[in-house]
């Protein structure tokens, strides 16, 4: 009983000390959260997407929050990859953690840039963000057609030099579909879901409440939403899934496991609690050891069926 | 700045929909220093209601470790707070941001403009000054009627002037309708209220040659400078965001009114 769990996964030949990352976009590159908790306890960080040039994103208000939950807008505000690769990229040379960088673009070629740029840069994967629903060209454009995702998969491969996450939208009929097209493209990993579209309206001025009209909507109102999609997914495609959508303490994190995910990341919930990410690799450990579980890569897909 | 919580010492209604609140760190907890301008984030304890409300700092009592927040109760979040009493417990995340810069200012006529909610973060920087040797505060505080919150205390600290919207108490207009009356001059102007005085504050202290530094409102979520919900357009490209957008949480909520585009 005294020896303690095996908390490490590996994904795509790349192993991670213990299966909790950050959410791309709550996260930084984790200079803010870092002063909270020790980035080389986690998983990974996986960092606010980057694009090839600099991006302003939308203009304010960009969040609201909804019941169990709130709406963002932010439209990938980034430095660009130059900033990125000497700022951030440096920044985490100094943890022990892994690095994944997530990817946006506006076009096929603006994503191929940004990931030529990285091949050479201390990189452990890339996720791409294929899914956000605030940008008006490209991202969830290519999340949502399986045809464009199956080219735009094929075409980063072709390139990378990091295993590969496709990060999927559940904006659409059935996540099957994707998943297996991300799949079938030569995704090395998915990583799901991203933000439910939302809209708020603010009927004392009976005005939009974000500048940006609609927004994704995350926190712990989208997890029911999000473990079932996880479990979709995973009855549909044998690589491996990062589970993410509400995760707000660790039996939350527990349940994106048994649903089906190899590793689970926290979003939102880091604004309510920016201890977050820490208390879910204790609170998991302490499960395991509670289960008599030797190893937490056990609980992927573990539910009973 | 961490995330702790607090002991509710103090929670009254002041008048309309303003209420105070006073928190002190509870036992074995330290509360960090905490400076004019600075906020910090309160959270509802709903359980449904999950992002912090940023609320300036209004009093710091670093010998109590406590924190006095005068706020408007003007959404489901804040009208949450109204109902704490002595001895509830409250979950705090702060101080957070970049206040005034106190010592800037030693020596200098300093006019303090407090506009509607903007008033509270006004008394704690009036107080810092107050106790520099040669600094003058003058402070006009700007309401929409007759309930007036905060004017005593200020003071004890500050030359005081009052602007009501509906002229029922002081001038009649607004806080540079009362400066222009009373014919103040500054070498630094202070100002926090709606975004219309802000503009109206940018162009006055541009026009009056005096330096200026405005307090900044915009949505937020995170506090901590990691989501990118409050940023606010800026003249020139700053060290974070390269695409001009410094965020309110982090690089402010006080900017030298020559950086931002307002």
């Amino acid at each position: 009983m005294n020896t303690r769990p095996d908390m490490s996964v590996t994904i795509a030949g790349v192993t991670f000390k213990n299966p909790v990352m950050t959410a791309s976009g709550t996260f930084g590159s984790g200079m803010e959260y870092g002063q909270f908790v020790d980035l080389s306890g986690l998983g990974a960080v996986v960092t606010k997407g980057v694009s090839s040039v600099p991006w302003a994103g939308n203009p304010t208000p960009r969040v609201a929050e909804v019941y169990g939950g709130m709406l963002n807008a932010i439209g990938l505000q980034n430095p660009g990859i130059d900033v990125f690769i000497e700022r951030d990229l440096a920044f985490l040379k100094n943890y022990d953690t892994r690095v994944i960088v997530n990817v946006c673009g506006r076009t096929e070629e603006e994503y191929l840039e940004v990931v030529r740029r990285l091949q050479d840069q201390p990189v452990d994967m890339l996720e791409i963000n294929v899914s956000c629903p605030n940008v008006k060209e490209g991202a969830i454009a290519f999340g949502q057609n399986p045809d464009a995702l199956y080219r735009i998969t094929k075409k980063i491969k072709a390139v990378a030099a990091q295993p590969v996450i496709m990060k999927l939208t559940p904006n659409v009929t059935d996540i099957a579909v994707t998943a297996r097209a991300a799949q079938d493209g030569g995704a090395d990993a998915i990583s799901l879901i991203n933000t439910i579209t939302g809209m708020k309206i603010d009927i004392e001025k009976q005005a939009f409440v974000l500048a940006n009209r609609t927004g994704g909507m995350s926190g712990p109102a989208i997890k029911p939403v999000a473990v079932r999609m996880v479990y979709q997914a995973a009855q549909a495609v044998s690589i491996p899934i990062i589970g993410m959508g509400g995760i707000a303490s660790w039996e939350d994190a527990v349940e994106f496991m048994l649903a089906g995910a190899s590793a689970v990341a926290a979003g939102a919930m880091n604004f309510h609690n920016p201890y977050l990410t820490r208390d879910l690799v204790t609170g998991m450990e302490n499960y395991l050891i509670r289960h008599g579980i030797g190893a937490v890569r056990e609980l992927t897909g573990a539910v009973h069926a | 700045m961490k995330k702790m919580t607090m002991l509710v010492t103090e929670s009254k209604r002041l008048s309309g929909e303003i209420y105070s609140l006073t928190l002190c760190a509870g036992e074995g907890e330290t509360l960090e220093k905490a400076g004019p301008g600075q906020f910090a984030g309160l959270f509802p304890r709903d359980g449904a209601h999950l992002l912090m409300r940023p609320i300036s700092i209004c009093r710091y009592d670093r010998g109590a470790q406590s924190l006095r927040f005068v706020y408007r109760a003007a959404g489901e979040g804040t009208r949450s707070f109204t109902d704490l009493k002595p001895g509830d417990r409250l979950d705090f995340l702060g101080p957070l941001g970049r206040g005034y810069d106190v010592e800037e200012m030693a020596g200098k006529r300093v006019l303090l403009l407090g506009g509607g909610i903007g008033i509270p973060p006004m008394l704690e920087l009036a107080a810092c000054l107050s106790r520099q040797e040669g600094t003058s505060v003058t402070a006009i505080l700007g309401y929409r009627d007759q309930n007036l919150f905060l004017k005593e205390e200020f003071e004890a600290f500050a030359r005081v002037l009052v602007a009501t919207e509906d002229g029922s108490v002081g001038t009649k207009g607004n806080v540079l309708t009362a400066a222009a009356e009373g014919e103040i001059s500054a070498d630094v102007i202070c100002a926090c209220g709606p975004m219309p005085m802000l503009r109206a504050v940018k162009a006055y202290a541009e026009k009056t040659g005096a330096r200026c530094f405005l307090s900044l409102e915009e949505r937020m979520a995170c506090g901590v400078g990691a989501c990118l919900g409050c940023v606010t357009r800026t003249t020139k490209t700053d060290a974070h965001s390269h695409v001009d957008n410094a965020r309110v949480c982090t690089e402010g909520p006080v900017f030298d009114a020559r950086d931002v585009a307002l």
